[in-house]
């Protein structure tokens, strides 16, 4: 796959220029819009999850931004599942708030929840396939059927799952994208995001988006899906979205994103056998308190997994540690800083074995009352499993639970 | 634009402009099971350079009201009427697949109307797979699937899609995904049954011109012989790495024919 690392391209004539710009005809103008490498990843992440098409992003973050600016906005509303990654809830709690975006959050498994949130300014439903940080899985049959029936679409962000342990467009979902970043690139090299749309939610019956089926007067009064129907979604999020807010992906970041997707369909089940080997020898550990995995039977979603994501629940998921002989916090910091092949990092779905306590990081000025709040407790850790011989993971967890409980 | 042609709204894409009564007229015609915006990037090249554009939804297709209709005669005829809703008197029309035949045979029935005809795609007969006509009858989505593996070239599978960031199979899969039952049987039983092809082509006095592509697995090349050599005026474009989706998988090379044919 080239890499087309250019920031323009030299056109024909003026005549050429001028159809280009004014989308008669189809080609690149400028690697802020498109750029064929990353046309290229875009097309191939659509075909995998079986949409009309892509847009590849600066990360996960300006995937969701991307998603939500391009279907309302001040005055818009999001019903969103409370259980999100920090930087989503972050964007929809505060950030968006700032510029009248507001958003409900609802617990994902609270059915009626879901329908009670939606108001008539709602123009979203959001949640993950798999929740953080519980794994909460996301009953997508169910919760789109509220969103259709709100004439909304469902998003989803697929990160954990990626199309090789999930089809969320099968399952009834409009919308979702991927922190590429993780699973997808597999080598932890590359910020990156791609927001992929179905095609399926048809924008004029709903009649609730103005943005795609009304005049647009910053693209010469094109109503996007008059122009272009089951495209209309990601023409006006590559028109607008990205020659506005500008969160394109790099040339070198598609091509590292790539070559991390020629090979997603043998490295997930890899995982999956990994994370499940880890689960089930830490699930018998007398340093453990409890593992969090939806194939484990006490998970609440023990059942909904099964009939969802029958090739496994992925591989990022947490366990609480004991507190030995001190606090459970003490203890996960020890068990932390004993880790040998454990990469200690913020990062997830990382061909190399991944941890991360959040009680000494990323929630460490929080009480234990705060962090029972955020689904966490003191001794809390999350693991995401890489592709390393699963024996060295064990023999490494082995010896730092040891370690953790004296 | 919304229009009303037997009491049915019917639905014109006219690339953002008003009819000008002063200006020449171009009318698209889409294929089986698809809508006015599968010509995106040429309706809206003519719309922006001089020409009034009606890219149409026949009935039951993309926003206009159903049912479909029966026959490509049927279709023929229903162009009339919209052209006479439009106060139009006459343009040149591009049809691909389906509406190619429809086309041909609009120029047939109205020669007075017809000022030139391009046919994308077109073929004849054009029979269409027993199993293939089965799978739609059934409304099935092995005939989707028909439709995207045969209408496109292998080279699509492969990618580089010249739409940036768009997957062709996907998109014309969600496309026949929103029809309602019975529609893509109706169309590809329409083209299936037309019979008055040869008839029709000899009738045809204005300028013709075939645009077919060399990978077309649904009517390939030679499926336009019969009726080219039944037009005397007729110039034909062969498009090399095209399939049967030209407007998409090669949309330059088809614009670009279309502009020196009707230019």
């Amino acid at each position: 796959m080239p890499i087309y690392q250019t920031t323009s391209y030299v056109f024909r004539d003026t005549e050429h220029a001028a159809s280009l710009f004014n989308m008669e005809r189809a080609g690149h103008v400028y690697s802020r819009i498109s750029n064929p490498t990353v046309a290229v990843l875009e097309e191939r992440m659509a075909a995998l999850e079986g949409g009309v098409g892509a847009i590849a992003t600066a990360s996960g973050q300006a995937a969701l931004h991307l998603a939500i600016a391009t279907l309302m906005g001040s005055g818009g509303h999001v019903v969103a599942s409370t259980a999100l990654y920090g930087g989503s809830h972050n964007l929809l709690a505060y950030t968006l708030k700032r510029f009248g975006i507001d958003t409900t959050f609802v617990t994902p498994r609270d059915l009626d929840g879901w329908r009670r949130a939606v108001r008539p300014q709602t123009r979203l439903l959001f949640g993950e396939t798999l929740g953080n940080p519980g794994l909460d899985v996301l009953d997508i049959p169910a919760v789109s059927k509220i969103a259709h029936e709100a004439k909304v679409p469902l998003l989803v962000d697929a990160t954990f799952t990626t199309p090789i342990l999930m089809k969320p467009f099968e399952l009834g979902a409009d919308l979702l994208y991927h922190s590429a970043t993780k699973f997808l690139g597999g080598h932890g090299v590359a910020i990156a995001g791609v927001l992929v749309d179905s095609g399926r939610f048809d924008w004029e019956a709903s009649g609730k988006f103005e943005t795609l089926t009304a005049p647009y007067a910053g693209f010469h009064g094109m109503d996007f899906e008059e122009e272009s129907g089951t495209r209309a979604f990601l023409l006006r999020a590559r028109r607008e979205g990205l020659r506005d807010f500008g969160a394109c992906m790099a040339p070198m970041t598609a091509f590292q994103i790539l070559q991390g997707i020629e090979t997603l369909h043998l490295r997930m089940p890899r995982h999956v056998d990994n994370a499940r080997k880890v689960v089930a020898f830490l699930s018998r550990h007398a340093a453990v308190q409890k593992v969090i995995y939806p194939e484990l039977p006490d998970h609440p979603d023990h059942e909904l997994a099964k009939k969802l994501l029958p090739h496994g629940c992925g591989a990022v998921f947490s366990f609480e540690i004991k507190g030995g002989i001190g606090d459970a916090r003490r203890a996960g910091r020890r068990f932390i800083e004993s880790l040998r092949v454990f990469s200690h990092l913020a990062n997830v779905g990382d061909a190399k074995s991944l941890v991360i306590h959040p009680a000494s990081t990323t929630h460490y000025r929080m009480s234990d009352e705060d962090l029972r709040r955020a689904g966490i407790t003191a001794g809390t850790v999350r693991l995401s499993i890489g592709l390393e011989d699963p024996q060295d993971l064990t023999d490494d967890l082995e010896r730092a639970l040891r370690v953790s409980q004296k | 634009m919304n229009l009303e042609v037997d009491g049915r709204r019917v639905f014109a894409y006219t690339a953002a402009h008003e009819l000008d009564a002063a200006k020449p007229t171009v009318v698209f015609l889409h294929g089986a099971g698809l809508d006015h915006s599968w010509f995106g990037l040429q309706s809206r090249y003519f719309g922006y350079h001089g020409r009034n554009v009606l890219a149409l939804d026949f009935p039951g297709h993309g926003r206009s009201d159903g049912p479909p209709l029966p026959t490509v005669g049927a279709m023929a005829g229903w162009v009339c009427g919209v052209l006479k809703t439009v106060k139009v008197g006459k343009a040149t029309i591009v049809g691909h697949s389906m509406g190619s035949l429809v086309a041909l045979e609009f120029a047939a029935q109205h020669p007075g109307e017809a000022e030139r005809i391009a046919l994308i795609a077109p073929g004849y007969p054009m029979k269409v797979a027993p199993a293939f006509l089965e799978a739609a009858r059934k409304n099935e989505t092995a005939a989707f699937d028909m439709q995207n593996i045969w209408g496109h070239s292998f080279e699509v599978a492969l990618g580089a899609n010249p739409n940036p960031g768009m997957w062709m199979y996907g998109d014309t899969l969600a496309r026949l995904e929103r029809l309602a039952p019975g529609v893509l049987y109706n169309d590809l039983k329409a083209c299936n049954d037309y019979g008055a092809g040869l008839e029709s082509a000899a009738k045809v006095k204005c300028p013709v011109l075939f645009i077919v592509g060399r990978r077309d697995m649904m009517t390939p090349p030679k499926a336009a012989q019969a009726l080219s050599e039944k037009i005397a005026q007729a110039k034909t474009v062969e498009v090399a790495p095209s399939g049967h989706s030209l407007m998409a998988e090669a949309p330059d090379a088809t614009l670009d024919a279309l502009i020196a044919f009707i230019s």
